[in-house]
């Protein structure tokens, strides 16, 4: 009687100092972000210039923003086809099989990889390539971060969307067969249309992952604090120029990445939501 | 082979010594051999788990989407060796019928209906279609209950609604077979009651294969019956012969309820 009393008392206050982190957490980074939000408004939020000058000091999230979602929707289209397959191979036509726990055991082994290891992967392997090719100058910008981050994000996509196929009941899948349908009628016309919204949510939550990515990106990316003009420039994300300017940042500056970084918290709890809510209605 | 097998003549189905193994090991289809009567309701009646979904799913070779299965056997269709005939031409010969009602929860109850034809890709007009849609809805007595909610998902009409739907989606083909397999099992009794009628009246266009554990339901609707046991088909015959004077024991013990 009196150890569950105990227990009890300690899940409360675990949850509760989880509760008080949390908040504890949202409240110093909208304190950190006044300033800069009191010095440039709401203008703050779709002005791109980015001038540290003493005295003429001037901050603005656009380009951050607008790199971040470029590099982020790259990654996304080019996850798409290569998670969707692989979902499909694993979670339908090798269902069971020995060859879809290899590549399933592959998938995520690639979700366990560091950040850091796909940054180096990135920085030795691929901006050579992405040079030789004479795709860009230096190898940096937003097609090699985005690449890289595609990668990155195609193990949740994958495992998720398998997950989401594997749950079409069989018996669906069976009535068509049983009407003559081949696998890929099948596929196409019962199978994707009844996970659809789940796969559709696999894909969100992989893009609220691609959002937040920070060490790669800042590693391939080029920190150029501008908007970016073509998928070959360079540009910034909102995670990679905290990273690359945190350090020697005070007063209107630090305020003004805090401020980048509550953007990015907002946007990606947005996100997830909304993937989880898909899923959950899915379900 | 001792088996009382029934003289039919001119069988839409024949069965040749099928054997059906889930593993490789084990038969969970024993050696079955029957012929099944044109225009008629033939039932297959048994306790759980004595082969009557195997041997009703080995009829559209259904096994063939599970490598692991191995059939044995053969089975002729209106005479032809059902293996000759490609998977896909089979069943659209051969419609099935699920235990638990189950239309495309994607589609509406109009695309339910065709989606034999939508999925096999063929191309037919407008009026073709509805056509299609009418006669089948009609078919199955749906078709007043429905017509003014064509577009609505087929999932939020009733179970016994559901189910119907689904027999009109399996004979929208003009199949000469319509398997069911415990159609009625998730029903309540009145709509178990309408299914049926409604088998009562197909059986005037179609052959029917209807599995069913409810032996009630098999001696009002059937004419001919099968009693499986382990595997085996054990008794074979005119329905009302087999529940006034079954011939093997262990039917007369099934039928006077001492198991199943
Ligand atoms: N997918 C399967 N894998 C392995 N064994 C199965 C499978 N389906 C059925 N069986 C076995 O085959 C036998 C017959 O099953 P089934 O045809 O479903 O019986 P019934 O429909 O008469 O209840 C049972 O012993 C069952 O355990
Ligand atoms: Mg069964």
């Amino acid at each position: 009687m009196k150890s569950e009393k105990l227990t009890k008392v300690i899940l409360f206050l675990s949850s509760l100092t989880i509760l008080l982190v949390a908040s504890g957490m949202i409240y110093s980074l909208a304190g950190g972000s006044v300033l800069a939000f009191k010095t440039f408004g709401i203008k703050f939020i779709y002005t791109s210039v980015w001038n540290p000058t003493e005295g003429s000091e001037n901050y603005g999230a656009l380009a951050f923003i607008a790199g971040t979602i470029i590099t982020s929707v790259f990654a996304l289209l080019v996850c798409l086809p290569l998670a969707l397959s692989t979902a499909l191979f694993i979670g339908e036509y090798y269902r069971d099989k020995p060859v879809s726990r290899i590549v399933g055991t592959m998938v995520d082994l690639l979700a366990g990889i560091p950040s850091i290891v796909y940054g180096l992967w990135g920085f030795y392997v691929l901006r050579p390539l992405i040079v030789d090719l004479g795709l860009s100058p230096q190898g940096y910008g937003i097609f090699t971060s985005g690449i890289v981050l595609a990668i990155m994000i195609i193990p949740y996509a994958t495992s998720i969307s398998t997950e989401i196929i594997k749950m079409v009941p069989n018996d669906l899948k069976e009535a068509a067969y049983s009407l003559g349908a081949t696998r890929l009628e099948v596929i196409t016309n019962v199978l994707i249309p009844n996970a659809r919204s789940g796969i559709f949510a696999s894909f969100i939550l992989a893009f609220g992952r691609a959002l937040g990515e920070t060490m790669a990106v800042t590693m391939l990316i080029g920190n150029a604090n501008v908007v970016p003009e073509s998928l070959f420039a360079t540009g910034n994300t909102m995670a990679s120029v905290i990273a690359n300017q945190f350090g020697e940042a005070d007063g209107l500056k630090l305020s003004s990445l805090i401020a980048i970084g509550l953007l990015l918290f907002i946007i990606t709890a947005l996100i997830n939501a909304a993937g989880k809510f898909i899923i959950k209605r899915f379900s | 082979m001792d088996k009382p097998i029934v003289d039919i003549k001119d069988p839409v189905l024949r069965i040749e010594n099928l054997h059906v193994s889930y593993d490789g090991i084990k038969n969970s289809v024993t050696d079955v051999s029957a012929s099944v009567k044109k225009h008629a309701i033939t039932a297959i009646m048994g306790p759980s788990g004595c082969g009557k979904s195997t041997l009703l799913r080995a009829i559209n070779r259904m096994h063939d989407l599970y490598p692991q299965i191995k059939t044995t056997g053969k089975i002729f269709l209106n005479g032809d060796d059902i293996s000759s005939i490609s998977n896909i031409v089979l069943r659209r010969k051969i419609g099935m019928v699920f235990q638990r009602p189950n239309p495309f929860p994607t589609m509406s109850i109009y695309d339910n209906v065709i989606a034999g034809y939508k999925l096999n890709g063929f191309s037919l007009k407008k009026h073709e279609r509805d056509e299609i849609v009418e006669k089948s809805l009609t078919d199955v007595s749906l078709w007043n209950e429905v017509k003014d909610a064509l577009n609505k998902k087929g999932t939020f009409l009733s179970g016994g609604q559901q189910q119907r739907l689904c027999i009109a989606r399996a004979l929208a083909f003009q199949p000469d077979v319509i398997l069911l397999d415990e159609p009625t099992s998730a029903l309540d009794p009145i709509a178990t009651a309408k299914i049926e009628d409604l088998l009562l009246e197909l059986k005037d266009k179609y052959s029917i294969v209807l599995v069913t554990h409810n032996m009630a339901q098999a001696a009002r609707i059937s004419n001919f019956s099968m009693f499986m046991y382990l595997g085996e088909l054990v008794e074979y015959g005119r329905t009302k012969d087999m529940f006034t004077k079954p011939v093997d024991k262990r039917t007369e013990e099934y039928l006077t309820g001492k198991f199943g």
